[in-house]
């Protein structure tokens, strides 16, 4: 199948005043259509820069290199108008924060046909029905009366409902959810996870989640991208990420999930150290520092392996002779 | 017990809101801490765990006597601290110390992590030679992992990870016996976060200390606390021994916030789906009759809606308010050691 999105070689930087921050370094990777996948990491490991380039929303010290082809055409290279064919319509995106996301002077229905009028092309009477069935869809009770209500006066698990709605208004074929639960509680965040996860299986889309958290991802994703320092150091299928991990960056994170299904383990085993900086980065590999298996080629950047199931990994362990 | 240090009784905290006109304001009440009692003996962690808006917070304030309870007392070594004069309260501030959420918004930014973690010494100490502030400090500043001589930098040169190590060094610099960390992991990332709850745990063995450690889930609160309080609403709903709590929860809202939290394992995580919870929380200016979490609950029946389940004690010695925690077995079943 061919790849809906596939980004190549993508570099993002920043221009500070202490020097050039390098926020993503050379990363490759496609998502198929109706494929979820997960891109992993700490703060500062570049994954929500990789989908502000994506969306053509870098801040304006930003720059940028390589590709990302959606569709067959370079997202990357096209001018604001052009983007605005697609972001919204085809691609959408949820953000972290649901609260400071949407407008707080205007009800939710202004906020939601707006997008379907722009790219559909529908008048304000099909719009709003087409929101109202949207609502319902994500599970926001009594869709005909709350979208005349006003950001402030939904819930912070009924806002990033009103958001995920928002985002598959156009029924988009990508959507980038980033973080859409970390400002939750957790018993939102499993209803959130849920809802994304039967959302899923009802549509074709494609979903790229950004988190921190293996655990968020682990009843969700197809796939799953580690990035570590603005680099992929882990790709693989979901299974194979949390069943086999072959980078010594994802065991750990593995480690640090505290896990509750097991009343009896009481081990927390914390990655040591604290993620490099980027206006400096080490050479070889980045996460020699940290790494408890770290030995002399690590001061050399380690190549990515691939294994003959599609596995890749960025590391010298486990080098095929 | 003998080493009892704090001893909480029937503590409630109101807020009184105004809403509507200038002229016929109705005014509400928010109860945001309702009757909540706990004892905590020197060296031991209670974690207390509870959703946003459940007055977890507020309680961390009225322990700290920052805001006067309107009913009940708080109890640091035997003297009701809400009885003190001023002096003699601050005098026993240095005793209770706290480390906040956000690690970068509790330190300020003009200040070098010298001035800030020696902040509390002057404040206590005005006299205090320069030379021994300095040792003091960079003392601290080992003792939470951070290098004696980043002493001169400032916040914004740390990561979220070595500022709240920062925070936690501000408030061991006085030596207190009891530390309240207000969500003290939640802005930080999972693998930072269990560098941190370790470094707790660490210094609570080594220094005796006495902590309350708050979170808004179950799972950071696990590996550091010897008992746990679960609240919705203001209300205590459980408060047991950490084993017992994460084995064989007493109560249904305990159990939802233990399913809740998502496990790291592909099968395991796509076969549960029911975490035995409904709606939303409902707005603490207006909470349900009865148990509060009624309108929430699986297990509801129709006493629940009429009476408030007290928190009383069962056989084992943990405390629970459930009218249905006898009957109830909501054993949490260890999966298996896969992957």
């Amino acid at each position: 199948m061919k790849p809906l999105l596939e980004v190549k070689d993508l570099d993002v930087g920043f221009e500070t005043p202490d020097g050039r921050v390098h926020a993503v370094n050379h990363l490759n990777f496609s998502i198929k259509p109706g494929e979820t996948m997960a891109l992993v990491g700490e703060s500062g490991s570049g994954k929500t820069q990789t989908a502000m380039a994506i969306m053509g929303l870098l801040a304006e010290n930003g720059h940028y290199s390589g590709q990302a082809i959606f569709k067959g055409k370079d997202l990357l290279q096209m001018n604001t108008t052009e983007l605005n064919q697609h972001r919204g319509n085809e691609i959408a995106m949820i953000f972290q924060d649901p609260m400071t996301s949407l407008n707080p002077y205007l009800r939710i229905e202004k906020q939601m046909i707006e997008v379907v009028m722009y790219h559909q092309g529908l008048n304000k009477t099909e719009a709003k029905a087409q929101a109202i069935e949207m609502l319902r869809a994500v599970r926001v009770p009594d869709p005909e009366r709350n979208i005349r209500l006003y950001p402030h006066e939904f819930s912070g698990g009924m806002r990033q409902r009103v958001m995920v709605a928002m985002g598959l208004l156009c029924e988009p074929d990508l959507l980038i959810a980033d973080e859409p639960t970390a400002a939750l509680d957790v018993t939102v965040q499993s209803q959130i996870t849920h809802l994304m996860s039967a959302l899923r299986q009802e549509s074709n889309t494609a979903i790229m989640l950004i988190t921190h958290d293996l655990g968020v991802v682990a009843g969700l994703c197809d796939r799953v991208l580690v990035m570590y320092a603005g680099e992929a150091v882990e790709c693989g299928s979901v299974e194979q990420i949390y069943y086999d991990p072959r980078h010594p960056y994802t065991q750990g994170l593995l480690k640090s999930v505290p896990r509750l299904d097991r009343p009896e383990d009481d081990s927390l085993e914390a990655i040591p150290g604290n993620p490099p900086n980027l206006l400096n980065l080490p050479k070889g590999c980045k996460f020699r520092d940290r790494c408890p298996q770290a030995f002399e080629s690590c001061k050399e950047k380690p190549p990515m392996q691939l294994t003959e199931d599609r596995h890749a990994y960025r590391c010298f362990l486990g080098e095929s002779e | 017990m003998n080493d009892r240090v704090l001893r909480v009784q029937d503590l409630a905290v109101y807020f009184k809101m105004r809403e509507g006109g200038l002229l016929r304001p109705k005014t509400h009440t928010l109860r945001a801490v309702n009757g909540v009692s706990f004892d905590l003996n020197a060296g031991e962690t209670l974690g207390i765990v509870g959703e946003s808006g459940c007055g977890k917070s507020t309680l961390a304030r009225a322990l700290l006597a920052l805001i006067k309870p309107d009913r009940g007392r708080v109890l640091w070594l035997g003297e009701d601290l809400n009885k003190l004069d001023e002096e003699a309260l601050r005098k026993k501030r240095q005793d209770l110390q706290i480390v906040f959420q956000d690690p970068l918004a509790a330190l300020n930014p003009r200040m070098t992590v010298r001035d800030i973690i020696a902040e509390p010494l002057w404040t206590f100490f005005p006299k205090i030679a320069r030379v021994q502030v300095d040792e003091r400090v960079r003392g601290v500043m080992k003792m939470v992992g951070l290098l004696p001589n980043q002493i001169n930098r400032y916040p914004h040169e740390f990561s979220g990870g070595q500022c709240q190590r920062i925070g936690i060094a501000r408030a061991l610099v006085l030596n207190p016996k009891l530390v309240i960390c207000d969500e003290p992991v939640s802005a930080l990332d999972v693998s930072i976060q269990a560098q941190i709850v370790n470094l707790l745990k660490d210094l609570q063995k080594k220094l005796n200390l006495s902590l309350v450690f708050i979170a808004h889930d179950l799972s950071v609160v696990k590996h550091i606390s010897d008992r746990v309080m679960v609240m919705y609403l203001g209300r205590t709903m459980e408060l047991s021994s950490r084993d017992n709590l994460y084995k064989r929860p007493l109560h249904p809202y305990t159990n939802a916030l233990i399913k809740a939290v998502p496990v790291p394992d592909p099968k395991l995580a796509r076969a549960e789906i029911d975490i035995g919870l409904t709606g939303d929380m409902p707005s603490p200016l207006d909470p349900p009759a009865g148990c509060v979490f009624h309108s929430r609950c699986p297990y509801l029946i129709k006493r629940c809606q009429l009476e408030v389940p007290p928190l009383r004690r069962m056989e084992n010695g943990d405390w629970v308010a459930c009218h249905r925690a006898e009957e109830l077995d909501l054993t949490i079943k260890a999966s298996g050691k896969s992957g």
